[in-house]
C-alpha cells in the first residue's frame, strides 16, 4: 500500500463513533446485582402475572447451574454478573397516542440518528415500536394493524393482554434451558417486541423496532417473539445504534420466530452498536440467541443481518426446518474494524422432507479485528432430499486482522445435497488499479468493490433498511480502508 | 473375562513389562525421552466428545479394552508378505510384523551410499545423530495423549534417512502387518522419515492385518523435508474391521521444499488420522490428498492441519470419501495462515458421497487467516451420486450398477490420478472395482 493510502487509513481510522451521544432522560433503575429478589422486583415493576414470575425464577435457578461458554473465537475479560443493573426504564410509563406526547429528548435522539418517527410514519409507512432502554415508549400504526388482527406490541404488554399466545410460544423455540446467555435473558428480560400475524394475513408494512441502549452500565436483555400463523407473512426490521460508553455493556437478547404452515417471516437486522474506541476500549458485548422454527409445511424464515457495530458480536441466527418443504435463509454481512471481534454464522437444522437452506455470509475484517464465520448445517436422518448451499467469503483489509471460517456439516441422510464454499482474499491490487485508472479515487474504489462484494446480502434487505445499511457500511469502511 | 482396568491406568501400570522387553536399554539417554512422555501421558485426560477436536469421535470403543502391551511374536512367510505387494513395482521393502522389524522378510536393493533405511530400534541403538536431532521435534507429546503414549512405548518403527543431495529412485515400501490371535494387543510403530536438503524420496507407509482379532495400532510418523527436498508420502491403510487405528503424522517443511501425500484408507473399525504439515521456510509446496472408502459400521476420521507459518507457500488439499451401510466419516481440515504469511495460496476441498441412508458424514473444513494478501478457499460437498449423470448413462444402455460403479470410479479418480506410482494407481483401481463392480 502506498504511503498516502496508509496516511488516509490512519486519518479515517481516527474518526470517532458518529452516533456517540447520551440522551438525558430520567430513569428508574434497580440496584446492581442478580438474585431472586431482583427478578421478583423486575417482574413486579412490569406488573407481570404470577406464571411469568415463576418462569423467570425457573430460568434463574437453572442459570445458576450453568457455566459461561468458552468455545467461541472471541476473547473478553470475565463479566461480573453481579455488577450489572438488570432493569432500567424511563421514569414514567407514558402511553402515547401521538408523537407529540413523546418526551422531546427521546424524539431528539431519534432525530440525531436520522430516523425521525414522523418521517418514517409519513414516508415509509413503517410502524415503529421504539424501544428506549427496555420499555416501549412509542408504538405507532397500531390501529391500522389492529384492523387486520395483527398484534404488534411490547412484550410486557403482550404478557398482560395476550397471555395465551405468550404462554404457548414463549420459550418454545429457545427454551429457558438453552444456553447460558439465553437462560440469563429468560430470567431478567426487560422488554422487547411481540408480533402475532393471524391466519392468512399478509402484514402490509415492514414492522420495525429501533433498539437503543442508553443508560450507562445497563445490560439490555431484549426478548422478541414473532409468530406467523398459517399462510401469514411478516417482515420485521431491527436496527440498533448506541451512544458512546467506556464500560463494556452486555447485551444478551433472545429472538424467537415461529412460522406455521405456509407462513413466511423475514427478519432483518442492522446492528451498529458502539464498537469501542480504536484502542479496543469499551464497546458492547452482543451475545444474542436468535432462532426460528419453521414448524409448518412450506414455511420460510429468512434472516438478514448487517453487523457493523459491537466490540464483540457472538450470534448465530438459526432455522429449525421442521415442516416439509420449509426453507431457511441466512444472509449476513459482518464488518469488523480496530479491535472488534465477531463470531457469527448460522445453524440450519433440516428435519422435514425437501427442506432447503441457503447461507450467504460475507465477512470483512480490517484493523486488528477478528471475524469468524461459524455455521452448522445438519441434515437429520429423516430429512429426505434436503438441500443446502453455503457460501462464506472473507475479505481482509490490512495485515493485522484475521478471518476465520468454521463450517460444520453433519449429514445423516444420503439424499442430501450439501455444498459449502468459502474464499478468503484481499481486494485485488489490479482491481483498484483498474478503477484508479478510470479516475476513481482509491477510497471510492474500495467502497465500490466492497459494495459489490456485499450486494448479494444488501439486496435481501427491505428498501428502507438497505439505505441505512449502506450508510453504516460505508462509515465502517471509511475508517479502515484507503 | 476379568473386569477391565482404566485405559490410562493400564498403560501406566504395565510400563514395567515394557521396560523389561527393552533388553537393558533402560539406562540409555533415549529412555529418558520415553519416561518423560509417560509422565506427560499420565497427566493428560482422555479426549471426550466435549473436546472440539474430538467432537464427532468417540474413543469409548477403544478404551474399554485392555491391550497387551507386548504383542505376541507371529510367524510369517515371504509368500504371505507377497500378498501385500504391488505388481510390477520395483521397490525397497521393510516389513514389520506385530510392531517388530523383520530383517528376514525385508529387502533393500541398491541404495545410494549413506542413505539409511531400516528400523528405528537400530537407529536408537546406534544413537543416530539424525534421530536425536529430529525425534519428537514435530509430533509433540504435550496436548496429544496418544502421541505421548506412543513416545513412552517407542520401540520400533521405520527409519529413513536421506542425506543432502541424495536421490532414492525406487519407492520405499514399508508394510506393517498385524497378525492377530485371541489376544488383544497394541502396536505402536514410530516412524521417522528425514529428507535432507536437495534430496528426494518416496515412502509408502502401508498398514494391514491378517486375521480378525482385536488390536490397537497407535502410530506416530514424523517427517522432515529439508530445503529443496522432495518427499512423496503415501499412506495406505487397510486393516481388519475389528482393529483400531490411531495415527499422527507431522511434517516439517523447510524452504522451497515439496511434500506430497496421499492418505488412502479402507479403514478399520475405528480409525483416526491426524495429519499436520508446517511450512518452516518460504516457497514451500504441499499437497494433501486423501481417499477413504468405508462400509458396515466403520468409523473414519481425518484431521488435517496445514500451517502456513511462512510466506510464499502453496498448499493444496483434497479429501474424498465414499461411505456405505452404517459407516460414519469425519473430515476436519484446517488451514492456518499466520500473521505475515503473505502471498499464501491455499486450497482445500472435501467431497463425500453417501451411498446409504444410514451413513453419516461430518465435515468441518476450516480457514484461520491472519494475513491479508492471501488467496484461500475451501469447499465441501456431501451428497449422493448425481442422479442426472446416472440417468444419462442409463439412457446409453448402461445398467444401474455399472453406472454407479462408473461414477464412483470417476469420483475417486481425482485423488488416484495424482499418485505418481502407476502400480499403486492400478492397485487402487482394483480395490474400487472389487468394492463396487458387482
Amino acid at each position: 500500500m502506498s504511503t498516502t493510502e496508509t496516511q488516509r487509513i490512519e486519518e479515517l481510522a481516527n474518526r470517532e463513533y458518529k452516533y456517540g451521544f447520551v440522551t438525558e432522560v430520567e430513569e428508574d433503575r434497580l440496584p446492581k446485582g442478580l438474585n431472586e429478589d431482583i427478578i421478583r422486583q423486575i417482574s413486579a415493576k412490569k406488573e407481570e402475572p404470577e406464571w411469568m414470575t415463576e418462569w423467570r425464577l425457573k430460568a434463574f435457578r437453572h442459570w445458576l447451574t450453568m457455566e459461561e461458554p468458552k468455545w467461541s473465537n472471541v476473547k473478553y475479560p470475565p463479566i461480573d454478573y453481579q455488577d450489572i443493573s438488570y432493569y432500567s426504564a424511563p421514569k414514567k410509563k407514558p402511553k402515547y397516542n401521538s408523537l407529540d406526547e413523546v418526551d422531546p429528548a427521546i424524539r431528539e435522539t431519534y432525530n440525531k440518528l436520522g430516523i425521525p418517527l414522523e418521517e418514517q410514519m409519513m414516508l415509509a409507512g413503517v410502524a415503529v415500536d421504539a424501544v428506549f432502554d427496555s420499555v416501549s415508549v412509542a408504538t405507532t400504526f397500531k390501529d391500522k394493524l389492529k384492523e387486520l388482527g395483527i398484534i404488534f406490541c411490547s412484550m410486557s404488554e403482550a404478557i398482560k393482554e395476550h397471555p395465551d399466545l405468550v404462554k404457548k410460544y414463549l420459550g418454545s423455540v429457545v427454551p429457558y434451558t438453552d444456553n447460558f446467555f439465553a437462560t440469563l435473558n429468560s430470567a431478567v428480560f426487560s422488554d422487547g417486541s411481540f408480533v402475532y400475524v393471524p391466519k392468512g394475513v399478509r402484514c402490509p408494512m415492514e414492522l420495525s423496532t429501533y433498539f437503543r441502549i442508553n443508560a450507562s452500565e445497563t445490560g439490555q436483555f431484549e426478548r422478541t417473539l414473532i409468530v406467523a400463523d398459517e399462510g401469514a407473512y411478516v417482515s420485521y426490521l431491527e436496527g440498533c445504534t448506541a451512544p458512546m460508553r467506556d464500560e463494556n455493556q452486555l447485551h444478551a437478547a433472545v429472538v424467537e420466530l415461529v412460522a406455521l404452515d405456509n407462513a413466511t417471516i423475514k427478519y432483518s437486522t442492522v446492528q451498529n452498536w458502539y464498537p469501542g474506541d480504536k484502542e479496543g476500549k469499551g464497546g458492547i458485548y452482543n451475545f444474542v440467541t436468535k432462532r426460528g422454527a419453521c414448524r409448518g409445511v412450506n414455511s420460510k424464515i429468512s434472516w438478514t443481518q448487517v453487523e457493523t457495530g459491537s466490540a464483540i458480536t457472538w450470534k448465530y441466527p438459526s432455522c429449525i426446518l421442521q415442516g416439509d418443504n420449509s426453507i431457511g435463509e441466512f444472509y449476513s454481512v459482518a464488518v469488523t474494524n480496530n479491535y472488534q471481534q465477531a463470531d457469527t454464522g448460522t445453524k440450519m437444522i433440516h428435519i422435514g422432507k425437501n427442506t432447503k437452506s441457503t447461507i450467504v455470509s460475507k465477512g470483512i475484517s480490517a484493523g486488528r479485528s477478528n471475524n469468524s464465520y461459524r455455521g452448522l448445517v445438519k441434515i437429520t436422518k429423516k430429512a429426505e432430499n434436503a438441500r443446502n448451499f453455503s457460501q462464506c467469503d472473507s475479505l481482509l483489509i490490512g495485515n493485522k486482522c484475521g478471518a476465520h471460517t468454521f463450517p460444520y456439516l453433519e449429514i445423516n441422510n444420503s439424499t442430501a445435497q450439501v455444498e459449502h464454499e468459502a474464499t478468503t482474499s484481499k481486494i485485488g491490487e489490479d482491481q483498484i488499479f483498474y478503477l484508479n485508472q478510470r479516475g476513481i479515487s482509491t477510497e471510492d474504489a474500495v467502497n465500490l468493490i466492497v459494495n459489490g462484494y456485499v450486494k448479494e446480502v444488501l439486496a435481501e434487505l427491505p428498501m428502507e433498511f438497505a439505505v441505512e445499511a449502506q450508510k453504516l457500511l460505508s462509515i465502517s469502511l471509511e475508517g479502515s480502508v484507503g | 473375562m476379568m473386569s477391565n482396568i482404566d485405559f490410562k491406568e493400564w498403560f501406566i501400570s504395565n510400563y514395567k513389562t515394557f521396560e523389561k522387553s527393552l533388553n537393558g536399554e533402560k539406562t540409555t539417554s533415549f529412555h529418558q525421552i520415553r519416561k518423560e512422555a509417560l509422565s506427560k501421558f499420565s497427566e493428560m485426560n482422555l479426549p471426550t466428545t466435549k473436546d472440539e477436536e474430538w467432537k464427532y469421535t468417540n474413543i469409548s470403543p477403544i478404551i474399554k479394552h485392555n491391550f497387551s502391551v507386548i504383542p505376541h511374536k507371529a510367524d510369517l512367510s515371504t509368500e504371505e508378505v507377497n500378498n501385500f505387494l504391488f505388481d510390477k513395482l520395483e521397490h525397497h521393502l521393510l516389513v514389520f510384523v506385530n510392531g517388530e522389524f523383520r530383517n528376514d522378510l525385508s529387502r533393500l536393493n541398491d541404495l545410494p551410499s549413506s542413505v539409511e533405511v531400516g528400523s528405528l530400534s537400530d537407529a536408537i541403538k546406534k544413537n543416530h545423530p539424525a534421530l536425536m536431532k529430529h525425534f519428537g521435534k514435530y509430533a509433540e507429546d504435550s496436548h496429544n495423549l496418544f502421541t505421548a503414549l506412543n513416545s513412552a512405548y517407542t520401540k520400533d518403527g521405520a527409519f529413513v534417512f536421506v542425506p543432502k543431495g541424495k536421490i532414492v529412485e525406487e519407492p520405499i515400501h514399508i508394510i506393517f502387518i498385524n497378525k492377530t490371535t485371541q489376544d488383544k494387543f497394541v502396536t505402536q510403530p514410530r516412524n521417522l522419515f528425514i529428507a535432507e536438503d536437495n534430496s528426494k524420496v518416496t515412502v509408502i507407509e502401508h498398514y494391514t492385518s491378517i486375521g480378525d482379532g482385536v488390536y490397537l495400532n497407535n502410530t506416530v510418523t514424523e517427517m522432515f523435508v529439508g530445503e529443496n527436498a522432495n518427499l512423496d508420502h503415501i499412506k495406505l491403510q487397510e486393516e481388519s474391521k475389528k482393529s483400531f487405528h490411531i495415527s499422527r503424522m507431522e511434517v516439517d517443511q523447510e524452504r522451497s521444499s515439496n511434500f506430497s501425500s496421499h492418505l488412502i484408507s479402507t479403514g478399520a473399525e475405528f480409525s483416526r488420522n491426524e495429519f499436520t504439515t508446517r511450512f518452516n521456510g518460504e516457497g514451500g509446496e504441499s499437497m494433501l490428498n486423501g481417499l477413504f472408502m468405508i462400509d458396515d459400521e466403520q468409523f473414519f476420521d481425518a484431521h488435517t492441519m496445514i500451517d502456513h507459518a511462512k510466506p510464499y507457500c502453496n498448499s493444496y488439499e483434497h479429501y474424498k470419501g465414499i461411505l456405505q451401510d452404517k459407516a460414519r466419516g469425519v473430515f476436519n481440515g484446517k488451514v492456518m495462515v499466520r500473521p505475515d504469511a503473505q502471498k499464501t495460496n491455499a486450497f482445500q476441498e472435501n467431497n463425500s458421497i453417501l451411498l446409504s441412508d444410514d451413513a453419516v458424514m461430518n465435515s468441518k473444513p476450516q480457514l484461520e487467516i491472519f494475513a491479508d494478501d492471501v488467496k484461500c478457499s475451501h469447499g465441501a460437498t456431501v451428497g449422493k451420486l448425481d442422479e442426472e449423470a446416472k440417468f444419462y448413462l442409463k439412457t446409453r444402455g448402461i445398467g444401474e450398477e455399472a453406472a454407479t460403479a462408473m461414477l464412483i470410479h470417476a469420483f475417486a479418480s481425482d485423488v488416484i490420478k495424482s499418485i505418481r506410482i502407476e502400480a499403486l494407481r492400478d492397485y487402487l483401481e482394483e480395490i474400487i472395482s472389487k468394492r463396487f463392480n458387482q
